[in-house]
């Protein structure tokens, strides 16, 4: 089964990738997009014995740098 | 001086360390895979190379920070084995959890690769005690992921007990404080993105990196 883990950038923590895409949405002529955090997806093919308690531990260890950066776990069928 | 430098895949600044090292303390380090689990005996040093380790994929110095070897460094570190990390090893160090903080991509996105200016924030660690205090040195920097973020606590913490080592005296990369290097609460472990192994001889046109390594000799030999 697959698990997507999200990791995103703390709030408050500065984005510089975030806004610099947030500058060339406003370069092609978007308007009210008001703010723009770039963030990573990991999917994980995991066996049905992994549960999210082992994909947290992973996130805690490696996929996430928790002083930065937040995580969050989906199971995907 | 007995010196260990650590070899990550990817890494290309280790052979750099390797010689400046040897060149200045008249001993060739001991070059230690990333696979091993242990480390030489009665180390003076543990240098952790610049360069881009595992290709900086997922975040620069994740992978290397939990390397095997790693532990060994962590255990030795809390022993008070000094530990320099340069560049892609201040990153490595952050990671690992042996310096606060961490390094985020440049503010103005550009990799950055030039000879910076920096001040000598503190001259009271074994690394930095052949410089004067708030002395002006040209050290060159060479990286995409420099900008030292921290929380306020851990700022105003760092700040507060002298542990900025170096700063920079231009905007560099968007670091707070214009932090380039800061040491642990022990004062052994050093992590700054500047690479003092490219300014420690002649042929560099630049010497002011040389003194970092003469002060850890200069350390070890009183004390």
């Amino acid at each position: 089964m697959k698990a997507r883990v999200l990791v995103t950038l703390k709030n408050g923590v500065l984005d510089p990738q975030g806004k610099a895409i947030h500058h060339a949405l406003e370069g092609l002529g978007f308007a009210g997009v008001n703010d723009v955090r770039a963030g990573k997806l990991i999917e994980l093919d995991v066996d049905e014995s992994v549960d999210d308690g082992a994909i947290e531990d992973m996130c805690r260890k490696l996929l996430a740098n928790t002083v930065i950066e937040n995580f969050r776990i989906e199971r995907v069928a | 001086m007995k010196s260990a430098v650590l070899v990550f895949p990817g890494s290309n600044c280790d052979r750099d360390l390797q010689v400046a090292l040897e060149r200045i303390t008249g001993v060739a380090p001991t070059m230690v895979w990333h696979r091993e689990t242990g480390l030489p005996e009665g180390l003076d040093l543990i240098a952790v190379p610049g360069g881009f380790s595992y290709g900086d994929y997922l975040r620069s110095g994740a992978m290397a920070a939990r390397s095997p070897v790693m532990q060994s460094v962590v255990e030795a570190a809390a022993k008070g084995t000094p530990v320099l990390g340069i560049c892609n090893g201040f990153q490595v160090l952050t990671e690992a959890g042996l310096l606060p903080g961490a390094l985020m991509r440049n503010a103005g996105l550009s990799f950055v690769c030039r000879s910076v200016p920096l001040t000598v924030a503190n001259n009271q660690t074994i690394f930095t005690r052949g410089y004067e205090a708030g002395e002006a040195i040209t050290i060159p920097v060479a990286h995409h992921d420099g900008n030292f973020q921290a929380d306020a606590e851990t700022l105003a913490r760092i700040e507060g007990e002298g542990r900025v080592a170096f700063r920079y005296a231009d905007r560099v990369n968007g670091s707070a404080n214009d932090i380039a290097g800061i040491v642990n609460d022990a004062g052994n472990v050093l992590g700054m993105m500047p690479h003092p192994e490219r300014a420690a001889e002649p042929a560099h046109g630049n010497e002011d990196g040389r003194r970092l390594f003469e002060s850890l000799l200069g350390a070890l030999q009183t004390a």
